[in-house]
């Protein structure tokens, strides 16, 4: 019986011994790397599919890695409430020691979260984040998703050229970062276009009709409707106002929140027409674009979206980062090198960050023509 | 003109859904004096279901719709035997009858969650095909009148069926005193079942109307009518079924003639509670209700 416990005692030491030796050996070539998404919830629809492109991004990473640097995903759910996003912050954070934080998926729940990674001195990179106020939280916030600001004049300078639009109606929803964020932009942009705005008319989140407001926009006569709102709410207001007769003349210019092939999906037919300014677009000819495309597809059986690009490319840069700090656990040093990035080759174009740490690269203008997005060419 | 003809449109179908939905919440109300609160987690799986038929399943929209609506019914019958039947004789029952009703939606609601997924899913296109009309430049789409319609023909049924036929007969005489239609010979727990049989399916194809029209079902659909329809047959009247639709239709008007007029919906709620408050203060029980006349 003696001898049973010693043996049982000798064994037990040896397991924690290993057990104790294996991770540092590991994690001394593996960025911890925390991922954020919203896998349920609102941004359901954009959650998923950034997390198949940061897979995507960190299998193709790590299988070319060799005996090099290597990343160790942690995937995490915020549910697209930021309270929920607080709490695996703090996990990420605190309990498994990320080095970087890539996400949230939504601006709103961002602006309560990455506080937190700030105060401790996480880097975190959006990748999807297009709101105002989101890398003015701190030196340590960056993110490679253009914002609302630089996309939508963009936009609205090409619709404007194209359509010759003279009066709009802007249609927003109002309890929500980041489609009010967005519509503060248009706003803005109309004015200093010269485009009459007809009226504004406004959403809340989680609203499924949305006749009542469409039929006054109708009654108005615009030339466009201007609308900032999430690909949910968006796929409601273009087939209701399809569907309440007003014709596709009167096209319809989305924000960020357009960009997602759930809005062909779920508005079918009617989408057909509806503008949307954007970050990339899945027809650009860069090699590395092209192959990116080319291994989504073929993963997922089913196209990119720009949320796949974008989370795909943050992964990238994140890893670039800790290679030319040369560290896979020193968060100061990886900031640092993020700062100094410039030009690196993605999947969304020559990448650097701006002075604010928000994104440079060239933005696209798109339209849905025959169930796909294509550049916008009227 | 035309707009505020079109706006009257809007609000008279999605008043008549409201309408269709509460009559469910006030048929059990009225024969039980029971709040059925997983009534909206029927809604919505009565609209899952259907799609999940359509998409899944392949059938055309005319066999699902009855396939899920009598789903529904089940789901009410189930409703009955887990949450209400064993509480019935307990001093309390109508107190703890809620709670055990509360119970029932998570759970429903959880397993929509579970089979579904937390997205919004859709009916898959072309459905339903939608003609779209242009009448004195008012739009109406085949889908609305359809809508309509059913709605209208379910409560047509609902009422002749409560009226003239021995069922309905016997549902009003629980209604009025449980003891005395036992005394009468009434079968009370086979009414009480069909009963609930009847509410579930109303609300069940209630949420097959909601997901065809905004197509647009989740699993926590159900939430952002649950606390309408209570206010409805508050509105109507306790127990009353014509005063659940004519409150619906209310409702209906009222929401989209704020959002019409201020151009946002973040009034919407509180301008249709607050004349619910006022048309208390006015008439305290409801529309058409009949005062506290059956306790005698």
């Amino acid at each position: 019986m003696k001898r049973f416990h010693r043996v049982f005692i000798a064994a037990v030491v040896f397991a924690v011994l290993i057990a104790a030796a294996a991770p540092p050996a590991f994690s001394a070539e593996a960025i911890k790397m925390g991922l954020v998404f919203s896998m349920t919830g609102g941004a359901a629809a954009y959650g998923a599919t950034q997390k198949e492109g940061a897979e995507l991004a960190v299998e193709q990473i790590n299988a070319a890695a060799g005996g090099g640097l290597k990343i160790a995903p942690i995937f995490e759910d915020d549910a697209s409430v930021p309270q929920q996003g607080t709490n695996v912050y703090n996990k990420l954070i605190n309990g498994d020691k990320v080095i970087v934080v890539i996400g949230p998926t939504l601006s709103n729940t961002a602006k309560i979260t990455n506080p937190i990674a700030q105060q401790i001195g996480v880097p975190v990179l959006g990748v999807s984040n297009t709101a105002g106020g989101i890398t003015e939280i701190g030196d340590y916030i960056f993110r490679n998703s253009l914002t609302e600001a630089v996309v939508i004049p963009n936009t609205m300078k090409v619709a404007k050229e194209k359509l010759g639009l003279k009066k709009v109606v802007l249609f927003y929803g109002n309890d929500d970062a980041f489609t009010k964020s967005g519509a503060d932009v248009f706003r803005k942009t109309l004015q200093a276009e010269g485009i009459q705005i007809l009226s504004e008319q406004t959403f809340a989140k989680g609203d499924r009709d949305f006749s009542p407001q469409l039929t006054q926009i109708k009654a108005q006569n615009p030339d466009a409707i201007v609308c900032s709102a999430l690909v949910e709410e968006a796929s409601g207001i273009v087939s209701q106002a399809r569907q309440l007769g007003i014709p596709k003349t009167v096209r319809i210019i989305g924000g960020n929140g357009f960009n997602s092939p759930a809005l062909i999906k779920n508005a079918g037919e009617a989408s057909e027409g509806v503008i949307v300014g954007a970050a990339w677009n899945i027809s650009s000819t860069s090699p590395l674009n092209v192959k990116f495309v080319d291994d989504y597809t073929k993963k997922y059986n089913r196209p990119p979206d720009q949320f796949a690009a974008q989370a795909f490319a943050g992964v990238h840069i994140a890893y670039q980062a800790a290679k030319a700090a040369g560290t896979a656990d020193n968060r100061k040093a990886i900031r640092d090198a993020m700062v100094k990035m410039k030009g690196l080759d993605t999947v969304l174009g020559k990448f650097a960050f701006t002075e604010g740490r928000d994104a440079d690269h060239p933005p696209v203008v798109q339209e849905v023509k025959t169930g796909k997005f294509v550049v916008f060419s009227n | 003109m035309n707009l505020l003809a079109q706006q009257l449109v809007n609000g008279l179908f999605i008043g008549s859904v409201y309408g269709l939905f509460a009559v469910g919440y006030t048929l059990v109300f009225g024969v039980l004096d029971i709040l059925n609160l997983a009534h909206a987690a029927v809604f919505t799986l009565g609209g899952l279901v259907a799609l999940w038929l359509v998409q899944t399943a392949g059938m055309s929209i005319w066999l699902a719709f009855p396939l899920a609506t009598l789903f529904a019914g089940l789901l009410g019958l189930l409703l009955n035997q887990v949450a209400f039947a064993p509480l019935r004789k307990r001093a309390d029952s109508q107190f703890s009858g809620l709670i055990s009703s509360i119970a029932m939606a998570i759970i429903f609601e959880a397993v929509a969650m579970g089979v579904f997924g937390a997205r919004s899913v859709r009916f898959p296109q072309g459905t339903v095909s939608v003609h779209i009309w242009h009448i004195a430049g008012v739009t109406i789409t085949s889908l609305q009148v359809g809508i309509v319609l059913v709605a209208a023909l379910l409560m047509v049924i609902l009422t002749l069926f409560i009226q003239r036929t021995r069922i309905g007969k016997a549902i009003r005489a629980v209604a009025e005193s449980e003891r005395a239609a036992m005394l009468l010979g009434v079968n009370v727990n086979g009414i009480i079942a069909s009963t609930f049989f009847i509410s579930s399916a109303l609300g069940g194809a209630a949420g097959i109307l909601y997901g065809l029209y905004f197509d647009a079902l989740a699993p926590d659909m159900g939430r952002s009518i649950e606390l309408k329809g209570l206010a409805v047959i508050i509105l109507g009247g306790m127990g009353s079924i014509p005063g659940a639709i004519l409150g619906g239709l209310a409702f209906g008007l009222s929401e989209v003639l704020t959002v019409a007029i201020t151009g946002t919906s973040n009034l919407r709620d509180a301008v249709a509670f607050t004349m619910l408050f006022a048309i208390l203060l006015i008439r305290p029980s409801g529309l058409l209700g009949r005062g506290k006349m059956r306790e005698a």
